[in-house]
């Protein structure tokens, strides 16, 4: 069976491909393109999450810190060794992988939110590693400056071009969680998740699939960090931090457990959200305050908005965006006879 | 989906409203963080901004030119901050400034490839001072290495014009930031003659009573000098009265003196005595913070209610202050409110004699030295505020930019 059996999912994932790497390019401006290439990095994050805790059912907050794993190790890479992209990228994913092997250890022994404890322990930890260690933490404050990517001594520094390099990235890292969750490995990873003791018992060996999980979705998460890296020209440890864990845990929550569609409408959910609702608020907010109390309290507004509108999504479906856009697909799949 | 179409269309029909209102402004980009981590600093200084804004464009002192500060708050996350960086130059702004370190540096090369030029007061690290590296970011501000060689200064002066043989501790708070301090401090050691020793306060800074002690009961300092961020600073002095140890032997970094951290350690009271480091004026006692209130009067109000955070409120009249200055001497130069990013950074190094009656410090930038000279002034905690004790000062220049010049050299090596 192909990894799209349906012809018109086989349509659909075509006419999204021509959307966003043909049309998009070509009609946005670069605030717009910025805004999909942040949503492409945010997207390999997410993914590699959500095969840690939708698929596999091991809860970790220590997302951000394999991240800048990731960003480190890329970083001195590029800048010591002059390495290319097409090496550090990998290696940064490596090099967070092999870390999360370690951090995966306690999950033979802990679950639920033990097991997030444990992760909590992890990002603080390679947090203090990085800081105290100015062999790998570099220059002024813990921050390393990366030139950007160089792809056959072309530098890609136009928002274009990073766009590209981001979205196709991001576009195998999906291609390769579809791929992966439909194998072997993530079978193993959902019957781990559905009942480890029954999952033991018909011959999976827990023990390497849970170090499986947190190898690969560690090594999504090096990734996002050397994008960052890329993207930004920077690796510092200030863009890791616990809240960018629990931004992540948002995404994967609110897209849809154990899903990939749903790690990616999870990205777009919650990194552009924030956007429209102070869009909307400038606009539509000026013309019933003035300008000087509407810029003095947006902010808080938009916080409250943006927390009452999660609510919301999750209220009326908890199984996530994916969920809402599987009715809705359903819905017309067999309109107009539904009965 | 019908909410969302609706949503779009009033968004559409609003901006167009909206930028057709705005056409003839010169627009700053003014990032802020009212609702995340530092929030204690942005809900008194962003407010700051605003006021001082508002006030100059009521003054009209560049005729029909009007000042639009945009605020966009990033709640300290760098990928917010890099969207409303783009928001910023698709408004055309002329200056943009990022609020943060994490964010200044992940701006600072965008900024230079777009030519907008911006500023970083206490924030990013004292390399960032250097124009020919950073041609597009200006710190004005003093740096942490400003900050160390002057604190050196103040205490020699307080201990009676030499430190031979006495014991400063360096108190700071365990990150790359707090850490910056240490190699003025160890430079400067030999030719003054001083002891030195540090004490790292681990985050999240609440915990530092074991440090305290030390400082106070074993190694007996003769004076204090103390880096800490957040809660830590009010956490410190509480620690240091409990320890019975003269709050004026204490000298506080930039972000170590505000009125939340004294109110924090126990008001004004309590704290009595402490001296604090900044790089703005603090207290109300300058002719801009009088003009503010008047405008505020004039409509009918109160002063408001961030005002009385002087330490960040103030912050936020300098960077006003500041950009504006930087834009109307390049809307001076040019004759007309259309001027460039380029154009305003050169207005940047014409920035002279410009202090608001001692708000600000007397910045003098140039191509090289994009901090603007280093200036900090210290004032002293009272029972009802805050009391200058120095004059803007400024010391040990030659041996900070010794260092910078090695720093730079070590991350020009890497």
């Amino acid at each position: 069976m192909g990894l799209y059996p349906l012809p018109i999912s086989r349509f659909s994932a075509f006419a999204l491909l021509v959307l966003f790497f043909i049309a998009a390019p070509l009609v946005m401006s670069e605030y717009y393109l910025t805004l999909l290439s942040l949503v492409a990095i945010a997207t390999v994050g997410a993914l590699g999450l959500n095969i840690l805790l939708g698929y596999a059912g091991q809860l970790s907050i220590g997302h951000a810190a394999f991240m800048s794993v990731g960003a480190y190790t890329a970083a001195n890479l590029a800048t010591k060794f002059d390495l290319p992209f097409l090496i550090t990228l990998p290696a940064g994913g490596l090099m967070a992988a092999a870390i999360g092997i370690i951090v995966g250890v306690p999950s033979l022994r802990i679950k639920g939110v033990y097991l997030a404890i444990a992760t909590l322990a992890a990002q603080f930890i390679i947090e203090w590693i990085i800081n105290h260690s100015p062999s790998i933490s570099g220059g002024a404050q813990a921050s390393i400056e990366v030139a950007r990517p160089t792809l056959l001594g072309e530098r890609l520094d136009s928002p274009t071009e990073l766009y590209y390099f981001l979205l196709i990235v991001a576009v195998v890292a999906v291609i390769a969680t579809q791929n992966l969750v439909r194998s072997r490995v993530g079978r193993a990873f959902v019957a781990i998740r559905d009942q480890d003791i029954a999952a033991e018992i018909i011959g999976i060996s827990v023990f390497k699939y849970k170090l499986y999980a947190f190898a690969i979705s560690s090594f999504y998460a090096g990734v996002t960090g050397v994008l960052y890296t890329y993207y930004l020209g920077i690796a510092s440890y200030e863009q890791f931090q616990l809240g960018v864990s629990i931004d992540y845990l948002a995404m994967v929550i609110i897209g849809g457990l154990g899903s990939v569609l749903g790690s990616v409408f999870g990205a777009f959910f919650i990194s552009l959200l924030p956007i429209a609702i102070r869009l909307v608020m400038e606009n539509v907010g000026s013309l019933f305050v003035e300008p000087d109390v509407l810029a003095q309290s947006i902010s808080q507004l938009r916080q409250i908005l943006f927390g009452v509108l999660i609510i919301f999504f999750l209220i009326v479906e908890p199984d996530g965006l994916n969920r809402l856009w599987i009715n809705v697909r359903n819905y017309f799949r067999v309109w107009p006879f539904s009965h | 989906m019908k909410f969302f179409t609706a949503l779009g269309a009033a968004a559409l029909a609003a901006g167009a409203l909206a930028s057709q209102a705005s056409a003839k402004d010169i627009v700053i980009g003014m990032m802020c963080d009212r609702t995340g981590p530092t929030s204690v600093t942005g809900t008194a200084l962003c407010p700051g901004y605003h006021d001082y804004v508002n006030l100059y464009n009521k003054q009209g002192n560049m005729g029909e030119c009007k000042i639009n500060a945009h605020e966009i708050d990033h709640e300290y996350k760098v990928p917010a901050a890099v969207e409303a960086y783009q928001t910023y130059k698709a408004e055309d702004a002329v200056l943009i400034s990022p609020y943060g370190t994490p964010m200044v540096y992940a701006l600072v090369q965008k900024m230079a490839e777009d030519k907008i030029p911006g500023t970083s007061a206490g924030f990013g690290t004292a390399l960032a001072g250097n124009g020919e590296a950073y041609p597009y970011m200006f710190p004005i501000a003093a740096s942490y290495y400003s900050q160390a060689a002057a604190a050196v200064k103040f205490a020699k002066d307080k201990l009676g014009g030499s430190l031979k043989g006495k014991k400063i501790a360096y108190i700071y708070y365990d990150n790359p930031a707090g850490t910056e301090g240490i190699p003025v401090l160890e430079k400067l050691k030999p030719q003054e003659g001083y002891e030195l020793r540090t004490f790292a306060v681990p985050a999240p800074g609440v915990e530092m009573g074991p440090q305290i002690l030390d400082i106070t009961r074993r190694y007996r300092a003769d004076f204090v000098i103390s880096h800490l961020f957040g809660r830590a600073p009010s956490v410190s002095l509480k620690e240091f009265k409990r320890a019975g140890y003269p709050l004026d032997k204490i000298l506080g970094f930039v972000w170590a003196g505000s009125e939340g951290d004294i109110q924090a350690a126990g008001g004004n009271e309590a704290a009595e005595g402490y001296n604090t480091m900044h790089f703005a004026g603090v207290g109300q006692d300058y002719p801009v913070i009088q003009q503010i209130k008047d405008m505020y009067k004039a409509n009918g109000k109160g002063d408001p209610d961030a005002m009385q955070y002087t330490a960040y409120y103030n912050r936020g009249v300098f960077q006003a202050a500041v950009h504006i200055k930087a834009i109307e001497n390049a809307v001076k130069a040019k004759g007309s409110c259309d001027v460039t990013g380029e154009q305003v950074r050169d207005g940047f190094y014409q920035i002279k004699d410009f202090t608001l009656g001692g708000l600000l410090p007397p910045l003098q930038i140039t191509k090289k030295d994009h901090e603007g000279g280093g200036w900090v002034r210290v004032f002293q905690v009272t029972k009802s505020g805050y009391k200058p004790v120095t004059e803007w000062y400024r010391d040990y220049r030659h041996e900070v930019s010794e260092l910078l010049i090695e720093e730079i050299e070590k991350a020009a090596k890497k």
